[in-house]
């Protein structure tokens, strides 16, 4: 079998779930006996290319044109697809970023196939693979298994698979090959990237953090988790919900689209747990839940859960740290 | 400016699942409009406001379906269509676009919408695969929507606070993100107005769509814990102090 990874590069940078995409790979391949090649995409990136190669893969394959300067999911689709259709992988991997889901639905259905993304890790059975997903907001896992012929497209989720247990390449660099791809329509004009005004609290260097969900329920009832967070000397942050809400400003929202964080404490009240919360802040050190749902997600990562109305936790909590400091 | 929007409907926030095989047992839960979907109608509407046109509300699913459609009938979509399938929730990724893909060929649309992806089964795929069926350009994670001169300018969201501008011309799909907006409420009126709205029912027979699967949904399960929880009981006061007691000496981060 031939596995695939297309690495991701924005403006000559890594984003470095492509690494750990391509640690699955490594995985995969002695699960399953495969050779694992990676791709860069992009213009401009030997160099990118050159560093790839220094990990232990089979090649390197350098795809780089005028047209996939800035990223465009038409350029991006019909160069991969002219990658896909010469180096005939079995199984195409990718980090499972904002960017592949732009596209690579897309990729997969212009070569008449299908993609399983977002997953958070596989099994190889008698020779299949089952790649296992996430359903319900995280509430159960799903084992999803490729029906068709390959090729199959794959995506894993920010996290799921360690990029420090990528292994180097064991004679130093393997080759890299150039692939040359023709020019496609592109629809989508890509104008500047831009970040919003420059926020005034940088979540990412809280030790301590607290964060509310949709267990808060309305914006009057903030000042209870704001006293926790003052008792213990915590950062007040949420999951996106609270800031698509308004309640709190977009700035301390935590999860893929917000703040990515690891701190000394997690402080998690009245957050179910989604999985687009939890790539957030699974890299803290201790994990604290309150939920009223046992069942809720969040329980899966958590060190210490407690059971209960975070409304009946909150002043208890509050009162316990303030009593904690005298 | 015709608009479709694509609504998904999802076990409610709440609803205590039962997990049945690959699926789960719907007796007994509510259903809801897909909260990231509500986000796109309500989009949808406002462009409608701005611009002119209709606005069309689109299923799949059971019977129970009409309700969410219903539901957008009363915010002001014009009209529904649910393409009735019991079966749908065995249909893939692909196999799902493919079928709303074929009702989509059937209208006169300029952009359809649908919210980043399905808070059931998450695949968050449909709008880029209807975009790939019906050869159209597309843009994800979309957070803002100015229509200048037949064309779109979009505000696209990327990760870790990014953001970038992108044009696009028409007709497009575009999947909204969550938080664009601030989603409306029906009113009486809307309400009332819907109860003489159309709702056309299509099949995937009645489409001509026959769909072969790419993947399987083998089983769902409770997922395994990475990490040994421990539960701290009692009443939230014992709770809470034993929780700060575990804090200071035991992992020691407070």
């Amino acid at each position: 079998m031939k596995i695939l990874v297309i690495a991701e590069q924005r403006q000559g940078k890594w984003n470095n779930s492509s690494f750990e995409t391509l640690a699955a790979a490594q995985q995969i391949a002695s699960a399953s006996s495969a050779t694992v090649s990676a791709a860069v995409i992009g213009k401009g990136v030997a160099a990118l290319a050159s560093e790839l190669a220094t990990k232990n893969v089979a090649e390197v394959l350098l795809v780089e044109h005028d047209l996939l300067d800035a990223y465009t999911p038409d350029g991006y689709c019909a160069a991969l697809k002219q990658v896909v259709d010469s180096a005939k992988p079995d199984l195409v991997l990718f980090p499972h970023t904002y960017q592949v889901r732009d596209f690579a639905p897309k990729l997969a259905a212009m070569l008449g196939k299908g993609m399983v993304g977002d997953c958070v890790g596989f099994r190889s059975e008698g020779g299949k693979l089952v790649f296992v997903r996430q359903m319900f907001q995280g509430k159960t896992a799903a084992d999803v298994t490729f029906t068709g012929a390959a090729p199959w497209f794959v995506s894993f989720q920010s996290g799921a698979f360690r990029a420090d247990q990528l292994a180097a390449h064991p004679s130093g660099k393997a080759p890299v090959n150039v692939v040359n791809v023709n020019a496609a329509d592109i629809r989508t004009k890509p104008l500047e990237l831009f970040k919003e005004a420059k926020s005034a609290v940088d979540l990412t260097q809280a030790t301590l953090i607290v964060a509310i969900g949709r267990g808060i329920k309305a914006p009057e009832n903030i000042a209870q988790a704001e006293a926790v967070a003052k008792a213990m000397g915590a950062e007040l942050a949420a999951s996106r919900p609270i800031c698509d809400e308004g309640w709190l400003p977009m700035e301390r929202q935590i999860g893929s689209s917000g703040q990515t964080v690891a701190p000394k404490l997690y402080l998690a009240l009245g957050i179910s747990g989604a999985i687009q919360h939890v790539v957030g802040m699974k890299g803290a050190r201790t994990i604290v839940a309150v939920n009223k749902d046992q069942n809720a997600p969040i329980f899966e990562i958590a060190d210490y859960g407690i059971v209960a109305d975070i409304f009946e936790v909150m002043p208890a909590l509050t009162e316990a740290l303030e009593k904690a400091k005298s | 400016m015709n608009i479709l929007v694509c609504i998904k409907q999802v076990p409610a926030k709440d609803a205590p699942l039962a997990i049945a095989g690959n699926w789960i047992r719907e007796s007994d839960i509510g259903f809801e409009m897909n909260e990231p979907d509500s986000y796109a109608l309500e989009e949808a509407l406002r462009l409608k406001e701005k611009h002119g046109g209709e606005v069309v509300a689109l299923s799949l699913g059971p019977e129970r379906v009409k309700q969410t459609i219903k539901e957008a009938l009363a915010k002001g979509a014009d009209r529904g269509i649910h393409i009735a399938d019991d079966n749908f929730a065995q249909l893939d990724p692909l196999g799902t676009a493919k079928v709303i893909a074929a009702t989509i060929a059937k209208e006169k649309v300029d952009l359809v919408l649908t919210g980043l992806q399905s808070d059931d089964h998450g695949f968050g795929q449909t709008g880029v695969l209807l975009a790939a069926l019906l050869n159209l350009p597309h843009a994800t994670l979309i957070m803002q929507i100015d229509v200048q001169d037949a064309k779109l300018k979009l505000k696209r969201e990327l990760e870790a606070g990014w953001f970038q501008w992108i044009e696009c011309p028409l007709p497009a799909v575009l999947t909204i993100q969550s938080g664009i907006n601030k989603v409306r409420y029906a009113t009486l009126k809307g309400i009332m107005a819907a109860k003489k709205k159309e709702i056309a029912a299509l099949t995937r027979e009645s489409l001509g769509v026959t769909v072969e699967p790419t993947q399987k949904i083998e089983k769902i399960y409770v997922p395994t814990k990475t990490k040994k929880t421990e539960f701290l009981t009692g009443t939230p006061k014992e709770a809470a102090a034993k929780l700060v007691e575990k804090l200071k000496f035991e992992a020691r981060v407070i």
